[in-house]
């Protein structure tokens, strides 16, 4: 497995993972409060950065237990990356149009700033997932 | 001999036969040579990836052979 694409598979995983402990904090708050009222600017804010640190870590580590040849990407690795932009930039479309109509029906700022993070996320995963398949079945 | 593509290209190559025939060239030694990494090469040698214009001149290079001894495209082909 190349450098590049042990970065690919740590970014999907912090990712994914960071989003999963977002939702296991705010979800269970809507619960009991409205959604106007629901703090998730913290939780979406310090999950995200733990993931970015966990990312660095892990992928130390992975080189550590399997080093790669090169740390250099090279021009498979640069055209695998533009695939996985183009095929999931619609992604952090979506989010944004999904903000607009949010805005445009008057939601709380909480479903506004969750529908475009969403985006966000799909982005990042999406991307990951489709780049992690060209890398083993061909581009 | 030509290895059969294992999908999304239908371009064959022969740098797999070509190594050997370079006292049995390592994958990463062809990789070093066209600044590439070895999962690159073996990408192109299975038929998952199709370099670039300039990578394959290069690998045609590092042979010693022209283009088309190293790349081969089945002939009925264009336009499909």
């Amino acid at each position: 497995m190349s450098y590049e694409e042990k970065g690919v598979w740590t970014q999907l995983l912090s990712f994914a993972g960071a989003y999963i402990a977002y939702l296991a904090i705010v979800v269970p708050r809507l619960s009991h409060t409205p959604a106007a009222h629901v703090s998730y600017i913290a939780p979406l804010v310090v999950t995200t950065v733990a993931s970015l640190f966990i990312a660095m870590l892990v992928r130390s580590a992975l080189e550590v237990a399997r080093p790669s040849d090169s740390s250099k990407a090279d021009v498979r690795d640069r055209d695998i990356a533009r695939f996985g932009e183009h095929a999931s930039r619609w992604c952090v479309v979506g989010g944004a149009i999904g903000g607009i109509i949010g805005a445009d029906a008057h939601w709380d700022y909480f479903w506004i700033a969750n529908v475009i993070w969403l985006g966000f996320v799909l982005w990042a995963v999406v991307g990951s997932v489709v780049r992690l398949v060209a890398y083993h079945r061909g581009l | 001999m030509t290895v059969a593509p294992s999908k999304p290209t239908r371009i064959t190559n022969r740098i797999r036969v070509l190594r050997f025939g370079h006292d049995e060239m390592t994958q990463a030694q062809l990789a070093e040579h066209i600044g590439v990494t070895r999962q690159t090469v073996i990408a192109i040698e299975q038929g998952r990836y199709s370099p670039s214009l300039e990578v394959a001149f290069q690998i045609a290079q590092v042979f010693g052979v022209p283009l088309d001894e190293v790349f081969q495209y089945p002939d009925g082909s264009t336009g499909q």
